[in-house]
């Protein structure tokens, strides 16, 4: 109770600084604090770089943890990190590498420029989006706030039932998992809509569908994955924390419960999760290699296609993860065929890529080097993933060494590979100056052999037998070597990502002004200044083809043919609310993970009453007049 | 955008208020989407409940438990507040924003009509020893028409904030999305309650 009290009380001292109740001077300094613009901004760039802040944030979390790991697993029956402790800390490096650093990062550059690829001024919804950010944000910060209290999550990313239900997992650590993830998953679920509402209504004049860049499309189809796949998560979270909260029997035999039922859930959230974090890296290689080719994209139509086609697909695969439960011959066949059948799309996109390259002016910038790494890494991260889809082969290699080099390959070799390539690319026209290719260079040259040297000897110790998610192994069955080599290789990347880190900062401070078209570019974004104006489009642009900005280059023109005439332009004004509701999803959350039913309420009432201000808010916002600044220029 | 908006204050209310601007647009297809996300929640609750039923342990089975006449007077009266929240929608074409009030203050009152009754079937089941932790078919029920339970308490409270807007501003093209949208609702929780009427309560009393 007196909690509840001190939680009111110091609810209601926000609420009176907030509306300038109790001190409005004191208002005032809140208001023009730089903190307080990036807390209450809807400009999707702005929460473009708030995502890629926070997803680098949980990358070097996520980061130290597998250097820890390594470490453990460096030599035979090392001591350093035994036994649960080492339990936490894969099941957290995989949580947060897979909810809070892949994705968000990706929604960093979605976010900033999915819109200006389409013409837009803003996304659909301003409001969600800043929302979509800080339900992310506070759920990564309660999932990892387990690590001060009370102990993480220790059942793997996965989380299986039996291993994860009271009896096997007794501290409070999975409810940090569930509760955590599930309001780091609405966050993502509202974004989803977000993306996919921007895309159908808010392209500009012109630009039909198939003149989308593959950015866009990639991000529209991933949009849509997420739609179907995020809500199962959530009734399977739902499920869990019901679970081990109030002792019910969804998944306890001895109440006529099923420990299938997650797997099944899981999975069927998580096989399009695959697809959901590699589709926007296929998109980034797509412009890239089309940028840096100086040619149009190999076979635009069949790429989009293939792009449809995998999304679809991913749905009927999940099985290919259960193939060792016994759901029989025919579910195993069927499902091993459905995943085969992925690698036709994906492979048109790799010929593709590789046409698209044939013949090209290639330019090797840093973005270009790892879109070219990322072709050679994503085909041996295929390979190995349609083995594990024989189903025969895969009762050798489930649960070994030889799955975690697969998906490292995949989900690194894909995902990783294209943020960075991303990040490269799009650097410029985000924060208006240019990285140095020299030391992008020595980034490459280590972060990228480094990944292969840590993964590629695992694929062996997987054959040779050694199982994932154990802490040691015994010296003398040939595992030894491989281990070393595996550690050092992360040694390697460590150092090429502190290259980037220490390029980021050289930008930022000291880098040279980019111009608005630094590489030459095709798509619209490379047709406004870096960074874009607060509106983006002072008229909104007319789109005549494909890659439109290079065509009116060609054209000789020196920028896009406006669509409407000079006028005042409509902005959403900035709010406070998306952070108060995620602050109550955040005590929400807190309170279920220490089973107080009474904060855990208290925080969604929170949730509530913001959603209700919200409704009866009658947000007007503010005009711009560009006349002015663009007679200017 | 722009244009829209002057059309809008030149002519008086389009004919779709709703539809009006591109905010109005946004919102129904970004909630026609959130709809379909919510299908897929419920399709995985639905799953479970199939996968689950027939685990009732020493409990009541689902054939033993379910009494047609009251799961059939609750179904009667949600599908009449799918009507009636029509009626509101119809009546703000018509640019009647009382008579709009009127029909959506009734659809809310069936609602709670039809929660009043869910609780008492709840409170009566628990007697029987069918409670959310009894067994998995216990468990599995309680999270499927809980939620769905959750969902209309939720729409009463959310359409009697939007009959207070309504008051107080009118039907403009600011507020129609939202009067669309919150029918949308209503619809979409009266479509899952007819699925729940088909798969647990008509084919459990089947069994
Ligand atoms: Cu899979």
């Amino acid at each position: 109770m007196a909690t509840i009290i001190i939680l009111i009380v110091f609810g209601l001292f926000l609420a009176a600084i907030l509306t300038g109740g109790y001190n409005k001077k004191y208002l005032e300094r809140v208001q023009q604090n730089w903190l307080w613009e990036w807390i209450t901004t809807v400009d999707h760039k702005k929460i473009g770089v708030l995502y890629l802040t926070a997803g680098g944030f949980f990358f070097t979390v996520g980061g130290l943890e597998a250097l820890l790991i390594r470490l453990q697993l460096m030599f035979p029956d090392n001591r350093f990190i035994v036994g649960d402790q080492y339990n936490q800390l894969m099941s957290m490096h995989g949580t947060t590498m897979i909810f809070l650093v892949a994705l968000p990062l990706l929604f960093g550059l979605m976010n900033v420029i999915v819109p200006l690829q389409i013409g837009a001024r803003d996304v659909a919804f301003p409001f969600l989006n800043s929302l979509g950010f800080w339900l992310y944000f506070s759920g990564g910060l309660l999932l990892n706030l387990s690590w001060l209290f009370g102990g993480a999550p220790d059942a793997g990313w996965t989380s299986y039932a039996t291993l994860a239900l009271n009896e096997f997992s007794p501290g409070p650590g999975v409810n940090y998992y569930v509760l955590g993830l599930q309001i780091a998953g609405i966050g993502t679920l509202i974004s989803g809509i977000n993306f996919l509402v921007t895309i159908i209504n808010m392209r500009a004049p012109g630009m039909s569908y198939l003149r989308m860049p593959l950015f866009t499309w990639t991000t529209f189809v991933t949009s849509a994955l997420i739609l179907f796949a995020f809500p199962p998560l959530t009734a399977g979270l739902f499920m869990m924390m019901f679970e081990r909260l109030f002792d019910t029997n969804f998944f306890t035999t001895h109440g006529g419960g099923n420990v299938t039922i997650w797997q099944h859930i899981f999975w069927i959230f998580g096989h399009p999760e695959v697809y959901i974090l590699v589709l926007p890296a296929f998109g980034v290689f797509s412009e890239v290699i089309s940028t840096f080719s100086r040619k149009r994209l190999f076979g635009y139509n069949s790429m989009v296609f293939a792009v449809v086609l995998i999304g679809f697909l991913g749905f009927m695969v999940w099985v290919h993860h259960m193939f060792t439960v016994g759901l029989g011959p025919v579910a195993n066949t069927i499902f091993a065929v459905a995943t085969m059948a992925i690698a036709v799309p994906t492979g048109i996109k790799v010929f593709n890529w590789l046409a698209t390259m044939w013949g090209g002016s290639l330019r090797f910038t840093t973005a270009m080097l790892y879109a070219a790494g990322f072709i050679v890494m994503f085909v041996i991260g295929g390979v190995t993933g349609v083995m594990l889809g024989v189903v025969p082969a895969d009762w050798q290699f489930h649960d070994t060494y030889f799955v975690v080099a697969h998906f490292h390959y995949v989900i690194i070799g894909g995902t990783l590979l294209g943020i960075l390539a991303g990040v490269y690319y799009w650097w410029p026209k985000i924060f208006g100056r240019m990285l140095s290719e020299k030391w992008g260079r020595w980034n490459f040259w280590f972060f990228y052999p480094g990944v292969h040297l840590t993964f590629f000897p695992q694929h062996f110790l997987g054959l040779y037998g050694m199982p994932r998610r154990v802490f040691t192994y015994p010296s003398g069955y040939g595992l030894e070597l491989n281990n070393l080599l595996s550690s050092l290789g992360t040694i390697l990347m460590t150092i090429g990502l502190l290259f980037f880190l220490y390029n980021a900062v050289w930008s930022l401070t000291k880098g040279p002004r980019a111009e608005s078209d630094p590489w030459d570019g095709r798509t619209l974004e490379w047709a406004i200044s870096s960074p874009p104006p607060e509106y983006n489009f002072a008229q909104l642009p007319k789109i005549r083809s494909l890659d439109p900005w290079w065509a009116e280059k060609r054209e000789g023109n020196r920028g896009m043919q406006p669509a409407e005439p000079l006028g005042p332009i409509h902005m959403p004004s900035s709010t406070y609310l998306p952070f108060v509701m995620a602050i109550g999803f955040f005590i929400s959350g807190i309170g279920f993970v220490f089973h107080s039913v009474r904060v855990g309420v208290l925080g969604l009432l929170i949730v509530i009453v913001t959603l209700f201000i919200r409704s009866f808010q009658e947000d007007e916002g503010f005009h711009i007049h560009p006349e002015e600044e663009v007679k200017g220029t | 955008m722009r244009i829209e908006e002057e059309t809008s204050t030149v002519a008086g209310l389009p004919a779709e208020p709703e539809k009006a601007t591109l905010e109005g647009k946004n919102k129904i297809l970004g909630f026609w989407l959130f709809i379909a996300a919510e299908t897929t929640l419920f399709a995985t609750m639905f799953g479970t409940y199939l996968a689950l039923k027939g685990e009732s342990l020493a409990g009541p089975t689902p054939g033993e438990l379910y009494s047609l006449p009251m799961v059939a007077a609750a179904t009667l009266i949600l599908l009449t507040s799918s009507l009636t929240s029509v009626l509101a929608i119809m009546a703000m074409h018509r640019n009647d924003a009382p008579g709009m009030i009127r029909w959506f203050g009734i659809t809310i009152l069936l609602g709670v009509a039809f929660l009043g009754l869910e609780a008492y079937e709840f409170y009566e089941y628990v007697h029987e020893g069918h409670t959310f932790t009894s067994s998995a078919f216990g468990s599995s029920f309680y999270l499927l028409l809980g939620t769905h339970g959750s969902h209309v308490l939720y729409g009463v409270f959310w359409i009697l904030a939007l009959m207070i807007q309504g008051r107080q501003r009118g039907i403009t093209v600011q507020t129609a999305p939202k009067f669309y949208v919150a029918s949308l609702y209503w619809h979409f929780v009266d479509v899952v309650w007819v699925f729940i009427f088909t798969v647990v309560y008509l084919m459990g009393m089947m069994e």
